[in-house]
């Protein structure tokens, strides 16, 4: 049994049976609840289809949120890239329509996967199903990568936070990153090791990040923020699978993050009292949806 | 305990995985405690929940859970009509509810008869929750197994009723607490258990007097 309280304890678990990150948790997972792998790996999969569909949905042109603040993003970047309008290539461009598609489908009160929050729920569905596009990477590949992010995701959850309220949102798009950062890099190959690389970079790049959302909706900043946690997660792998090391472990970079969130203050945690929900046109935005700011 | 399903999921309708979905999971847990349709539903939200439940649709999710909705229920985006349309009177207030964490909300149920049941929970983030207080005293559900939620007659003797009952058909217990309002008051059991628990578990442990209810908690 695992008990997902160190990163560093699962790589080395790895690295013993030889085995990528993602079998030796999934066999392990299977054991804890008493169940067959098979089952585990069907109900992922199930996982993996609604990732797919809340793409599809999110890339309608005039689908607004119910607040009418946001909507048509996802449809933007879609079309940059298309037409080759896009500065930072296919891949990068691609990634951040899927994380902005699936984030506005959240927005649309739409079927979402969280992961690990609704809030970054777009961030480890482009990732994968980005890279799978560009590299001809099977379902069942991906599929297994959704079992080490859960395990990275784990670790964060039992050591620092994954709620925004708890820990601002370095909590929910800083862990939705270091979850897609590790998927990234194992099914490009990686090793065990450059997963965890992976995700201390991931985690180190978006720390300190607050949750102030406009009007307390999941949608100001939150949608663009998927699309900038996916590309930090592309950074991450790319460094990690270069052979670039985290100086400072991804066990330390967790309870640096618990930390920093502790010491954050409550207005910067998901209560729209600070950041941009209180800036000058985030409460005129917020009067518009409500009447009166809350 | 997490697991996997704890980090990637719940598959929920959105936007938001603790004020959201963790909400209908509380809402359904407030139902289950009642154990009858409700017909009056007051709700109290502390903390960040009582400052952004408008925008996170935090109030439609409540309701749907207290309508017996899953949170990848489509219909949670038009749960209050629903809810009008079946007769259920509710009511929201922003509180400020001490020491409680700030995603909580506070859910008195009342059903045809004049019962009623309070339900506190938590959402802590991922859609993932922890019940802290049924009526008058302190519990601490997850909701990761199968919970039994056990109110009685605070006399001696209880546990061992309950536990021989388990213990007679096999049942594991791995989680165990007890709390009660006050000396010879209502006491709550909570037991949560491995694998699955069949109903005449429950009729076996009603049939002791002081036992007022047994209700159980599917895991989530």
């Amino acid at each position: 049994m695992f008990k997902y309280d160190s990163l560093a304890d699962l790589v080395a678990a790895a690295n013993q049976s030889n085995e990528p990150l993602s079998k030796i948790v999934l066999r392990e997972q299977a054991e804890a609840a008493e169940t067959t792998e098979d089952a585990l790996y069907a109900a992922m999969a199930k996982s993996l289809t609604v990732m797919r569909e809340s793409v599809q949905e999110g890339l309608d042109p005039d689908k607004r949120s119910a607040s009418g603040l946001t909507g048509g993003d996802a449809f933007k970047m879609m079309r940059a890239v298309e037409e080759n309008r896009n500065i930072c290539g296919k891949i990068f461009g691609t990634a951040m329509t899927k994380a902005l598609a699936v984030s506005q489908t959240n927005a649309c009160m739409g079927k979402i996967v969280a992961a690990p929050t609704a809030g970054s729920c777009g961030i480890l569905p482009s990732a994968l199903l980005t890279i799978a596009e560009s590299r001809n990477i099977s379902d069942h590949d991906l599929i297994m990568a959704l079992f080490t992010a859960s395990a990275v995701g784990m670790v964060i959850a039992n050591n620092a936070s994954i709620a925004g309220a708890q820990g601002g949102c370095q909590a929910e798009c800083g862990a939705a990153s270091a979850m897609a950062a590790a998927a990234l890099v194992e099914v490009c190959g990686g090793t065990p090791q450059m997963c965890e690389h992976a995700c201390a970079i991931a985690l180190k790049n978006i720390l300190g990040l607050v949750c102030d959302p406009v009007a307390g909706l999941v949608e100001i900043p939150c949608i663009k923020r998927n699309a900038a946690g996916v590309a930090n997660a592309f950074v991450a792998a790319e460094l990690a699978l270069a052979g670039i090391e985290s100086a400072i472990p991804a066990d330390e970079v967790i309870i640096a993050m618990k930390k920093i969130g502790d010491a954050m203050s409550s207005t910067l945690k998901e209560t729209a009292e600070g950041g941009l929900a209180v800036t000058p046109t985030g409460k005129k935005l917020c009067e518009k949806v409500f009447g009166c700011c809350q | 305990m997490l697991q996997v399903f704890d980090i990637i999921g719940p598959v929920m309708i959105g936007p938001s995985s603790s004020h959201t979905a963790g909400a209908v999971r509380i809402g359904m847990y407030a139902r289950s405690i009642l154990g009858k349709e409700p017909v009056k539903a007051h709700i109290r939200f502390s903390g960040s929940f009582a400052k952004t439940y408008k925008g996170h649709g935090t109030d439609k999710a409540v309701i749907a859970g207290i309508l017996g909705m899953d949170t990848d229920d489509a219909r949670i985006r038009i749960s209050m009509d629903i809810a009008k349309e079946k007769g259920l009177d509710f009511t929201f207030e922003e509180a400020d509810i001490d020491g409680a964490h700030p995603n909580t909300a506070e859910i008195t149920l009342t059903d045809a008869e004049g019962n009623t049941a309070l339900v506190q929970g938590a959402s802590i983030g991922g859609g993932n929750i922890i019940i802290n207080k049924i009526n008058n005293t302190v519990v601490e559900i997850n909701g990761k197994s199968d919970t039994l939620v056990i109110p009685h007659r605070d006399v001696p003797g209880m546990i061992a009723v309950v536990t021989n009952v388990l213990a007679d058909k096999g049942v594991n217990i791995h989680g165990f607490s007890l709390c009660r309002d006050h000396k010879g008051g209502t006491a709550v059991m909570t037991i949560e258990i491995d694998g699955d628990i069949n109903e005449s578990v429950q009729d076996a442990i009603l049939e002791n007097e002081h036992i007022f209810s047994c209700t159980i908690l599917k895991a989530i």
